[in-house]
């Protein structure tokens, strides 16, 4: 007999993109573990030749300074993971927080939120970033995470408040509140459980972007000044005309390895919503 | 016109099995005849109302034969069912008044929905304004959102739109349920009307509402759990009703004048049967307070007297 | 038990709140210990607003309610609890009234987490066994499912047993038949009016004039936010004063005569009320007197109050002036 949580399980298991999505995040992920175990190199010292391509040494070849890509590769791979978890969890988190807050709490408290919300969301965010890079001449990883989460929340905290506004006419609400409930616990009781799967999506879209963003600003160079990153490399290879010189091996991994993680990401959370929307899934 | 339709049986897939929504029903209507088409919720009555315009997964046609005007309604093959629809079959789903696009003026969406079937807005706008003012609507409502409108004209104004191009059967779907009772009678009588005036031959208006059914139709279809239970004369289902389905419906039904401290009313106990794995014999069985032995085998759907159509064993004329 | 004394909502709505939206205005009446009034109006008629902000869901522009002599929109924290173990709600959607993802019986659960922390849950266990019982349901077949695996008439008559678990004494029942199959209505019904002969007191919100018939002593009609009549149920349905009244009896389709052919106009648009009686742009015998100032309640016989100008006059021609040129000061 199918229960309501089998049938969860058994379309979570049946469809394919989250299959495929969540086999190339786990590829990746295992990638970050075990790539560095395999590599006796530094991600920045100078190892071999430079500009040499792929060889039996230099499994991706090496940069124009004879620095291991390889190395680079599987190193940057670890801060790229880092940017989404801590930038797409800080950005969740302060979405979930002010949207929460604006949709249940609706009126004065909601137009004074909707309003941080907007100016947050119209910031020119790369005006900002160099403001700080001019101030702050040695960046981590950590405060690239931190700024992409701080500024990236506003998409989320509207979406969340959508759905927590629609949910809060719903009588179940009603019944709480005839209960005698506080409005904090009926959101967390009611309404959030409610939500988990909007919310779980909410979280994976806010991951993709975060790697994305961050892939972008280091790219243009206001990335973290220590370090390596899938993006840094690629601002590197730009930087010393790898394009020019046929130095494919230099670009083209952490260009790919950006699109198939964000790519499959974005394709999970289109399964996930499959799997959460009766209505969407296929007999 | 006349609609003839022979044991048609529609499923619903569904992960657990094909739910047998609607299993074997044979019914006809006569030219210009309203019929009521009643019952509780999973009876099938929205199923068959819809089945006779549109058949989308997960519904699946498994067997039957509809016939409008001696010609046959390919109701399996959407693609030809398109000539039909709207044309000669047209339907007003629930809800149709939440439909109405409410970025569009009335009277584009006409447009567009004309534009749609190949015919051109300018034909039929006098048409179009003569049937507003015929359900009271000003003429202005064609220059107006759907928003500026109130619920029962927004209902008044999907009457129109579909019965424009005349169907000869028209299914109205729950139409009156969401409705006040004002707004409710008026949008009944304008159904009548509609028939009167020829621009509808038949209709079928799908309700819960018996007593609606009291008032505007000829005949009344009671269905129960997928099957036909009773059709016959409308004063005939609410005076003198054959199937014990019927006759417990109705007399569950509170009057105005009818007080709890005179006359206590008692409903049917227990509920329908599940149809994915429906039961054999009659459905009612479980719930009928006069089952015996033969209600094991299902019943036909016979007509016991003139125009009165009944299944149920304890009505047959000759039985053992 | 519960009094309401000119109770008014009125919505800010438009942009930037310009507009006003008077959903109830100067309501006023009464329920007494054990009795069941019905409260009648089509939709917009305020009549969900009214319970609603009995239920403290909503809150209140001005006026009174109050609970056996206790201003209710004063109650906070302990004591609005306090309000909720004698007076519960219980709403027209039962499948809207359930959090899907949790089990039915939940509601029980949280019932005891609020209200009872103290008590066993063996106990609590047999204590909604029983108010299945007296609900009519089998708690073996009931208890244990997820909300989609009952029928909306047992959803219902859960959330009956919900309140009843708490020993209420008022019941606010908005529409809570209307979304119910025909057969299971006159059971839920039948079940409200036993915990009536028990000594519970209930406001019916209906538009249902047949139910509300059955089951009430009282009934008041409401129209766009405003009683037109209040009275006995029977002397309403059998001698309606208020046109509009009458036109709702009138358009109640019924079993026993066909409709008769009633003039009346219908509505235009969804639009406002500018001073006047309510019922104005819709009455067949309004005339321009009553466009002026809303009418006031006339108790036009025991227990029997109509506010309507032309009902006035009719009773009594010789006061027909002094109350129009009282309320017009």
């Amino acid at each position: 007999m199918i229960t309501s949580k089998n049938e969860f399980l058994y379309f979570t298991l049946r469809n394919t993109k989250l299959k495929v999505g969540l086999v190339v995040i786990v590829f990746f992920l295992l990638l970050t573990f075990i790539g560095p175990l395999l590599t006796d190199y530094a991600p920045m010292a100078y190892v071999g030749p430079g500009a040499h391509p792929p060889s039996a040494e230099h499994w991706f070849g090496t940069t124009t300074f004879g620095q291991d890509v390889y190395t680079q590769f599987v190193y940057g791979l670890k801060a790229t993971f880092q940017v989404g978890l801590i930038g797409g969890g800080l950005g969740t988190l302060l979405g979930l927080l002010i949207g929460f807050t604006a949709g249940f709490r609706g009126g004065i408290i909601d137009e004074f939120l909707n309003v941080v919300t907007n100016i947050v969301l119209v910031l020119p965010t790369l005006a900002v970033l160099l403001i700080i890079a001019a101030y702050l001449q040695v960046r981590g990883v950590m405060t690239e995470s931190i700024f992409i989460g701080l500024t990236s929340w506003p998409w989320a905290a509207r979406a969340i408040r959508a759905q927590t506004f629609s949910l809060r006419t719903r009588d179940f609400v009603d019944l709480a509140r005839l209960n005698g409930m506080r409005p904090l616990k009926i959101i967390f009781t009611e309404i959030a459980p409610n939500m988990m799967s909007y919310l779980f999506m909410t979280f994976i879209l806010q991951f993709g972007g975060a790697i994305l963003n961050a892939a972008t600003l280091d790219f243009i160079g206001l990335g973290p000044t220590t370090g390596i990153s899938l993006g840094l490399m690629m601002n590197n290879a730009v930087l010393w005309s790898a394009l020019h010189l046929g130095m494919w091996w230099w670009f083209v991994p952490p260009g790919v390895a950006i699109m198939m993680i964000v790519g499959a990401l974005y394709i999970m959370n289109v399964g996930l919503d499959e799997v959460f929307n009766p209505k969407l899934r296929e007999i | 016109m006349s609609l003839s339709v022979e044991n048609l049986r529609i499923y619903y897939q569904t992960l657990h099995g094909d739910v047998q929504a609607l299993d074997g029903v044979s019914f006809s209507i006569g030219d210009g005849e309203i019929m009521g088409l009643a019952g509780e919720s999973g009876c099938g009555k929205t199923t068959l109302g819809y089945s006779l315009i549109h058949l989308a997964p997960p519904k699946r046609f498994v067997e039957g034969c509809v016939m409008l005007d001696g010609e046959e309604l390919p109701i399996w093959d959407n693609e030809r069912m398109v000539d039909f629809r709207y044309k000669k079959v047209s339907i007003i789903p629930q809800y149709a008044m939440n439909a109405l696009n409410p970025t569009r003026k009335i009277g584009k969406m006409t447009r567009e929905l004309l534009e749609s079937r190949r015919l051109r807005y300018k034909d039929y706008l006098p048409e179009l304004k003569r049937r507003l003012d015929l359900v009271q609507l000003s003429q202005d409502v064609l220059d107006m959102y759907p928003i500026e409108l109130s619920g029962g004209m927004k209902q008044r104004m999907v009457m129109v739109l579909s019965t424009l191009l005349n169907p000869s059967l028209l299914i109205a779907d729950e139409i009156t349920s969401a409705l006040d009772v004002s707004t409710q009678k008026a949008v009944a009588e304008m159904l009548v009307e509609f028939r009167d005036r020829e621009f509808v031959k038949s209709m079928i208006v799908v309700t819960h509402d018996i007593s609606i059914l009291y008032q505007i139709a000829d005949s009344i279809l009671v269905m129960y759990a997928g099957k036909l239970a009773e059709k016959a004369p409308t004063e005939t289902i609410i005076h003198s009703p054959r199937h014990p389905y019927t006759q417990l419906l109705i007399s569950s039904l509170p009057e105005v004048g009818v007080k709890y401290s005179e006359k206590k009313l008692t409903g049917i106990p227990g509920s329908p049967p599940m149809l994915l794995n429906p039961p054999t014999g009659c459905r009612f069985r479980d719930r009928c307070p006069f089952a015996f032995a033969k209600c094991v085998e299902e019943p036909p759907f016979v007509e016991v007297e003139k125009d009165h159509y009944v299944a149920c064993w304890k009505e047959m004329p000759v039985h053992d | 038990m519960i009094k309401v004394e000119n109770l008014t909502k009125i919505y800010r709505t438009g942009t930037f709140g310009g507009k006003e939206l008077h959903a109830v205005s100067d309501v006023s009446f009464e329920v007494q210990p054990g009795e069941v009034v019905s409260l009648i109006g089509e939709s917009g008629s305020g009549k969900s607003t009214i319970g609603k902000m009995i239920l403290r869901l909503i809150s209140i522009t001005s006026g009174r309610i109050t609970f056996n002599g206790e201003d209710i929109s004063k109650l906070k924290g302990r004591e609005l609890k306090e309000y909720y173990r004698k007076v519960q709600g219980v709403f027209q959607d039962p499948f809207s009234s359930y959090n899907p993802i949790f089990k039915a019986d939940r509601i029980f659960e949280m019932v005891r987490q609020e209200f009872y922390p103290h008590i066993s849950s063996r106990e609590w266990k047999d204590r909604v066994v029983k108010a299945l019982e007296d609900v009519g349901l089998n708690a073996n077949h009931c208890l244990n499912k997820y909300p989609h695996q009952l029928s909306g008439g047992q959803l219902q008559r859960f959330l009956i047993a919900r309140a009843l678990l708490l020993d209420i004494q008022f019941l606010v029942a908005d529409e809570i038949i209307s979304m119910l199959d025909a057969s299971t209505r006159i059971d839920v019904l039948n079940l409200l009016a036993e915990l009536k002969q028990r000594g519970l007191s209930i406001l019916f919100i209906t538009h249902d004039l047949s139910l509300a018939n059955y089951i009430s002593e009282k009934a008041i009609i409401l129209y766009r936010g405003c009683i037109t009549e209040m009275g006995a149920t029977e002397k309403i349905f059998t001698d309606p004063l208020h046109p509009y009244t009458r036109m709702l009896i009138a358009s109640v389709p019924r079993l026993d005569k066909k409709w008769e052919h009633v003039e009346m106009e219908l509505d235009r648009r969804a639009g406002e009320v500018n001073g006047g009686c309510v019922f104005y742009d819709r009455c067949p015998v309004a005339d321009k007197g009553c466009a002026q100032f809303r009418p006031p309640m006339v108790e036009v016989e025991e227990g029997h109050y109509v506010a309507c100008y032309r009902v006035m006059d009719e009773m009594d021609p010789v006061n027909k002036a002094l109350e129009h040129s009282l309320s017009k000061q």
